[in-house]
């Protein structure tokens, strides 16, 4: 790890300033992605600036839905009662993610900005347009077994946010709150906020410089408070996904009112299937559906030579999550 | 039961004496603006707008004691414990917060110590392995690994057990099952892990 100066700030105006005056400084709240990365000489940094007093905090049910506070800590979240019976999706993406230290450490805000865990990205010996705009992707004929599927392109084909929680989020319709140098706050969906690779990887999220994430808010609605979260990994437990599925349904009568579909591991982001959705929307819920639901959503699927086994467990893993969901 | 588990309930009163003193060592540190009630307004401000660069004085709270080292602030908690306050027992593995092996309690709640800045932990109470038992009387996970053979190199097990303690006291222990799943973040190359959840689960049985 580099070295680096350390400040603390209370006030989100003075650590917007440091990131405005300093583009090599970084926040750092939680840790775990930042030092990680550090460490791996993939990210280096003059400064970082303690924002854990910034009063990001509270998990709250307000007027516009859930609102969690940036620097509230993954832990906390996932074992929030409200969360817990309102939006189990949230809950159970968070619970099933990284390790209970991990968790205890890093917070919400540092979780939706961590980066891929391609290999290649992580190896600095190696090329990586994601790294090093320009200087080439071997991941596309190379060990690709975990990578993205769907709206990946020739400059990348990494999953850029690996995690859990996003995959949620984006699937109960989640909004950042943002806020930047000039204190000025804008509100942003998170299926906006993360970009496409195309031809430039290296810009993974619509963040300005200095910019903070203030809190994440997710509208109350039935389809969120009938959601699931369902992860297949290699191993057991403490593992990034291969697969994953967020899904929430409203179900009347047996006939699906609404849904909402967001698959993890298989994007070059957090992947909402509006696809899925589509179909899901007004059908019965019975199986054929959802085959037909999992069929439409990876149809755009692109695979390499050892992640064309992604295309079916994707399909799989979303079958299943909706069929927990109405058979619960 | 709860004397059972005091450093990371409770902690013990300093060696040093008084809770004042420890205050009184770490006035003006950084690390002190996470204990507001007992400094000014304009005191916490002042040590807020200090950037700290190079090595520094800092206050790290271990096992009940202040103690200080002088640092740069890319030292980890883990290389501070480790290098600088010669407490080994808890141990680096991966050193990229993979393998559990640093597990350590900061104001009782597991953490891996090899993703935190020892200059960011200032103001908090560490619990180490050292820290659990009382005097001669190893605290009661510790018993539970010798009896029921927890490890067999022992290189994971400092970590084990402090994870084994949070994982007790948050109640993730209440099955086989939930405390596999919540001592996840805990790698044993030896593959003692059905001896590990028969300790964690005994002691969490003799709780309840």
């Amino acid at each position: 790890m580099n070295n680096f100066a350390y400040q603390q700030v209370d006030k989100p105006k003075d650590a917007t300033a440091i990131l405005r005056d300093d583009k090599q400084a970084a926040f750092i709240a939680g840790g775990t992605t930042l030092l990680d990365l550090m460490k791996s000489n993939i990210e280096q940094h003059s400064q970082l600036v303690d924002i854990n007093l910034l009063p990001f905090k509270g998990i709250e049910q307000t007027s516009d839905g859930l609102r969690i506070g940036a620097l509230e800590r993954m832990s906390d979240v996932g074992e929030s009662r409200l969360i817990v019976e309102q939006y189990p999706a949230i809950s159970e993406s968070l619970l099933l993610a990284a390790s209970p230290q991990l968790r205890n450490m890093a917070s919400i805000g540092g979780n939706l900005l961590q980066r891929t865990r391609c290999g290649y990205f992580r190896d600095p010996a190696f090329p990586c347009n994601k790294r090093v705009p320009g200087s080439g992707c071997p991941a596309q004929t190379g060990d690709n077994h975990n990578l993205a599927i769907l709206g990946v392109s020739d400059s990348c084909i990494a999953n850029s946010n690996p995690g859990d929680l996003a995959v949620a989020l984006i699937a109960l319709d989640a909004v950042l709150t943002l806020e930047n140098a000039k204190g000025k706050q804008r509100r942003v969906p998170l299926n906006s906020f993360y970009l496409l690779p195309g031809k430039t990887p290296h810009k993974e999220n619509v963040l300005e410089p200095g910019e903070l994430i203030v809190a994440v808010t997710v509208p109350a609605a039935a389809h969120a408070r009938r959601s699931t979260y369902l992860k297949v990994r290699e191993r057991t437990s403490y593992a990034y996904a291969l697969a994953s599925a967020a899904v929430g349904l409203d179900v009347q009568g047996g006939t699906i009112r609404s849904a909402r579909v967001a698959l993890g591991s298989v994007g070059a982001q957090p992947w909402r299937s509006p696809e899925a959705e589509k179909v899901l929307t007004g059908a019965p819920a019975t199986e054929a559906t959802f085959r037909a639901a999992a069929a439409a959503a990876l149809r755009g699927a692109q695979p390499r030579e050892h992640n064309r086994y992604k295309v079916e467990l994707a399909q799989n893993t979303l079958v299943r999550a909706l069929t927990n969901l109405t058979s619960a | 039961m709860s004397d059972n588990f005091p450093p990371d309930q409770r902690g013990p009163a300093p060696e040093d004496g008084t809770r004042r003193s420890f205050m009184k060592q770490a006035g003006g540190i950084l690390g002190l603006a996470l204990a507001p009630p007992f400094i000014s307004k304009a005191e916490r401000l002042t040590a807020l707008s200090r950037k700290v660069e190079g090595v520094s004085e800092m206050q790290l709270k271990v096992n009940g004691t202040v103690r200080t080292i002088r640092a740069e602030p890319r030292v980890t908690l883990l290389d501070a414990l480790r290098e600088h306050l010669d407490l080994t027992g808890s141990k680096k593995g991966c050193d990229l917060g993979q393998c559990g092996a640093c597990t350590v309690l900061i104001d009782g709640r597991r953490v891996n110590s090899c993703l935190t800045l020892a200059v960011m932990a200032q103001g908090k109470e560490v619990t180490t392995i050292e820290g659990l038992a009382k005097n001669d009387e190893l605290h009661p996970l510790q018993t539970a690994f010798i009896k029921h053979d927890g490890f067999q190199c022992g290189y994971c097990t400092s970590g084990q057990i402090m994870s084994g303690v949070a994982c007790i006291n948050e109640g993730h222990a209440s099955s086989d099952d939930q405390c596999r799943e919540w001592m996840s973040g805990n790698l044993c190359r030896c593959g003692a892990y059905p001896n590990i959840v028969a300790a964690v689960r005994e002691v969490a049985g003799n709780k309840s």
